[in-house]
C-alpha cells in the first residue's frame, strides 16, 4: 500500500521511515513524501492509477491540509483517496472542518505510531 | 332688708364661678350650692314671714363664718381681698344690730358714727369689687396667654420630635447609604483587581497558548525519535550484535544500555514538557463543549472515584478515608460537565495529595479525610472540598491560582490544575474560593450560580 505523508516537517519523513522500517522492509508499505499540499497535489496527478492512502497535517504554509483535503475529496471523484488528517491536541475548531470537509479518519499529535499501525491495517483490509 | 345675704350670694357665686379655673375649689362645689340654696331659703323666709329680727343674726353668723373661712382656708386665700372689700361693711352691719337695744348718749353717738361710715364702707366695698374684677380679668387674660403660649409651646415641643426623629431616620438612611457606597467601592475595586487579572491572563493566555502550539512539534519530534531510536537499539541488541567478538559485545552492550537509558530519559523529560505543554493549551482553549443540565452530585461523586481510584492505582499505600455530604436539592445545573469534572478531579487530587503528604511525616494516629460537600443556596449551589492535610501557608495561598505555580517536587506537578480550575469557574460565571488553617486543613469552595431567570 502507497501512504503519502504530507507534513512541511521533513524531519517527518525520517521518523516515518524509521517507525515503519520492518513494514518498509518487508513491503507492506511504501512510501511517498510531500512538504506542502501544492507537492502533494502535483504527486497525485502524476500516479494518478495508484491506490493511495493520504496522511496530512493541516498547519501548512501555502495551502493547508484543509485545502489539500478539500481539493482531494473534490477531484478524484470516484473512489477519492482516504485522507487522514493529522490535528493538533485541542484544535476543535480544524478537527470539526476537516470532518465537514470529509476527511476519513483523524490522529492527533503527538502521532501514536501504534495507534497509527492499528489503522492502517484496518484500512488495508477494508 | 339686710344686706349680707346678697353679698353672701354674690361671693360664694363667684367662688363656685372661679372653681371652674381653680381646681381646688371643685371639691366644695356642693358646700356652695349648699350655701345657695341656705341663703336662698332663708332669704324666702325672712321676706314672706318678716322673720329678719331673727335671720339677721344667722346673716351676720354667715358673713362671720364667710370671712373667717376666706382667711383661715389655704385654698380661698386668693379671695382675701373681697373680704377685705366686704369686711367694714360686714362690721357695721353687725355692731348696728349689736348697739340697737342700746340708747346711750355713747351708743347713740357710736350709731351716728355708724351710720355716717356706711356710705364709706359701702363705696370701699364697691370699688375694691371693681378693682377686684379688673384684675381678675387681667389675671385671666394673663391666664390665657399663658396657656396659649403653653399650646404653641407643646406644639413646638411636638415639632421639635418631629424633626429630632426625621434627622435620626435620615442620619440612618445617609449611613446606610454611605455602607453601601462603601461596598460597592470594594466590590469595584475587586472587580477592577479581577479585570486587570482577568486581562492579563488572557494576554498570558494568548502568548502561551502561542509558545505551546509552537513548541509542541519539536516536542513530538524528541519524544518520537527517542522512542524510535530506543526500538533501534533493541533491534541492534538482538541482531548485529551478537556478530561482534565477544570481547567487543560486552563492551558494545554496556554503551548501547547507557544510550538506551539516556534516550528514555529524553522521553522522560519530553513527556514531561509534553504534560506542561498540554495544560497551557487546555488553559487558553476556549471550550468548545456545550453547557448541560448535569447532575453535580453524581458528577462529584464520579470523579471522587475516579481521583480516589487512579491515584490508587499509582501509589498501593495510599489511603484515606472519605467523607461525602450531598444535598438533594442541588440538582441538574447547566455545566460543561467535562470542565466541571477537570476541576473536581483536580481539586480532589490536590486534596488527596495533601493529606498523604502529612501523614508520610506523621506516624500513627494521624487519620487522613477528605470531606466533599454540596450545598443548595437560593440563587447558586456550592461545591466544598476540605482535607485535613497541612494547609497552606499564607504567602503561597496567594499563589496558588497563579499558573505554573506548585510546591510539588519536580516532574509530580505542573501547577496548572488551580490556574485552569480558575479559569474553569470563571467561564460559568462561578467562583472559587479557598480557606486554610496552615498544619490543620484547607477548604476549597466553588459556587457556580443557577441563573434562574426570576419570574416578574
Ligand atoms: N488541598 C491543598 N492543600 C495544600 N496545598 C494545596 C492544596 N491544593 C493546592 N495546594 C497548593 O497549591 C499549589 C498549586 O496547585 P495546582 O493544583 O495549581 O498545581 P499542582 O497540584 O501543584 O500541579 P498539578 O495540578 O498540575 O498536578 C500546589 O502545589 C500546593 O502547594
Ligand atoms: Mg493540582
Amino acid at each position: 500500500m502507497k501512504i503519502l505523508v504530507v507534513d512541511d516537517e521533513p524531519d517527518m519523513q525520517t521518523l516515518f521511515q524509521q517507525r515503519f522500517r520492518k513494514e518498509i522492509k518487508e513491503h507492506k508499505v511504501d512510501f511517498a513524501f510531500a512538504i506542502s499540499g501544492e507537492e502533494a497535489l502535483s504527486y497525485l496527478n502524476k500516479h494518478e492509477h495508484e491506490a493511495v492512502l493520504i496522511l496530512s497535517d493541516i498547519n501548512m504554509p501555502g495551502m493547508s491540509g484543509l485545502e489539500l483535503l478539500q481539493h482531494i475529496k473534490e477531484k478524484y471523484a470516484v473512489p477519492p483517496p482516504v485522507v487522514m488528517m493529522i490535528t493538533a491536541y485541542g484544535d476543535s475548531e480544524n478537527y470539526n472542518q476537516a470532518m465537514r470537509l470529509g476527511a476519513d479518519d483523524f490522529l492527533t499529535k503527538p502521532i501514536d505510531f501504534a495507534v497509527l499501525k492499528e489503522k492502517l491495517k484496518i484500512e488495508n483490509n477494508a | 332688708m339686710s344686706l349680707e345675704p346678697f353679698i353672701a350670694f354674690l361671693y360664694i357665686l363667684h367662688l363656685r364661678k372661679s372653681s371652674k379655673t381653680f381646681a381646688s375649689l371643685q371639691q366644695w362645689d356642693k358646700v356652695f350650692i349648699g350655701l345657695l340654696l341656705a341663703i336662698a331659703f332663708l332669704f324666702v323666709i325672712e321676706v314672706v314671714f318678716s322673720a329678719g329680727f331673727i335671720i339677721k343674726w344667722l346673716w351676720h353668723l354667715l358673713m362671720l363664718f364667710i370671712i373667717t373661712a376666706t382667711f383661715k382656708l389655704p385654698e380661698l386665700s386668693r379671695f382675701k381681698t373681697i373680704m377685705l372689700a366686704v369686711l367694714p361693711l360686714a362690721v357695721i352691719l353687725l355692731l348696728k344690730d349689736l348697739i340697737k337695744p342700746f340708747t346711750d348718749q355713747f351708743f347713740v353717738s357710736i350709731k351716728n358714727l355708724l351710720n355716717y361710715t356706711f356710705p364709706l364702707a359701702t363705696t370701699w366695698l364697691i370699688a375694691l369689687s371693681i378693682i377686684w374684677t379688673r384684675q381678675q380679668k387681667a389675671l385671666e387674660k394673663e391666664r390665657q396667654l399663658r396657656l396659649a403660649e403653653e399650646q404653641q409651646h407643646k406644639i413646638v415641643e411636638a415639632r421639635k420630635m418631629e424633626l429630632e426623629l426625621l434627622v435620626a431616620e435620615r442620619t440612618a438612611q445617609l449611613t446606610r447609604q454611605k455602607e453601601e457606597l462603601e461596598n460597592a467601592l470594594v466590590d469595584l475595586q475587586t472587580t477592577q483587581k479581577q479585570l486587570i487579572q482577568s486581562e492579563k491572563m488572557a494576554s498570558l493566555g494568548e502568548l502561551t497558548a502561542g509558545i505551546a502550539h509552537e513548541i509542541q512539534n519539536p516536542l513530538n519530534f524528541v519524544n518520537n525519535f527517542s522512542e524510535v531510536s530506543v526500538e533501534l537499539l533493541d533491534e541492534l541488541k538482538d541482531g548485529p550484535l551478537h556478530n561482534l567478538p565477544q570481547a567487543e559485545q560486552e563492551e558494545v552492550e554496556v554503551i548501547i544500555n547507557n544510550l538506551t537509558q539516556n534516550l528514555e530519559k529524553i522521553n522522560h523529560h519530553g513527556k514531561r514538557a509534553d504534560a506542561i505543554v498540554k495544560g497551557m493549551l487546555q488553559h487558553s482553549r476556549s471550550s468548545s463543549a456545550e453547557k448541560e443540565p448535569t447532575d453535580i452530585n453524581a458528577l462529584v461523586d464520579e470523579y471522587l472515584r475516579l481521583s480516589y481510584h487512579g491515584l490508587r492505582a499509582k501509589d498501593k499505600l495510599f489511603n484515606a478515608s472519605i467523607k461525602t455530604n450531598f444535598d438533594e436539592n442541588v440538582g441538574a445545573v447547566e455545566v460543561v460537565p467535562q470542565d466541571i469534572g477537570r476541576v473536581f478531579l483536580n481539586l480532589l487530587n490536590n486534596a488527596f495529595y495533601a493529606v498523604t503528604e502529612k501523614k508520610k511525616n506523621l506516624a500513627g494516629t494521624y487519620e487522613p479525610t477528605v470531606s466533599v460537600s454540596t450545598r443548595r443556596l437560593d440563587d447558586a449551589i456550592e461545591i466544598v472540598v476540605k482535607d485535613n492535610g497541612n494547609g497552606i501557608p499564607q504567602v503561597v495561598a496567594e499563589k496558588i491560582f497563579q499558573p505554573f505555580f506548585t510546591t510539588k517536587p519536580t516532574g509530580q506537578g505542573t501547577g496548572l490544575g488551580l490556574s485552569l480550575s480558575y479559569d474553569i469557574i470563571k467561564a460559568h460565571e462561578g467562583e472559587i474560593k479557598v480557606e486554610t488553617k496552615e498544619g490543620e486543613c484547607t477548604e476549597f469552595t466553588i459556587s457556580l450560580p443557577l441563573n434562574i431567570i426570576p419570574d416578574i
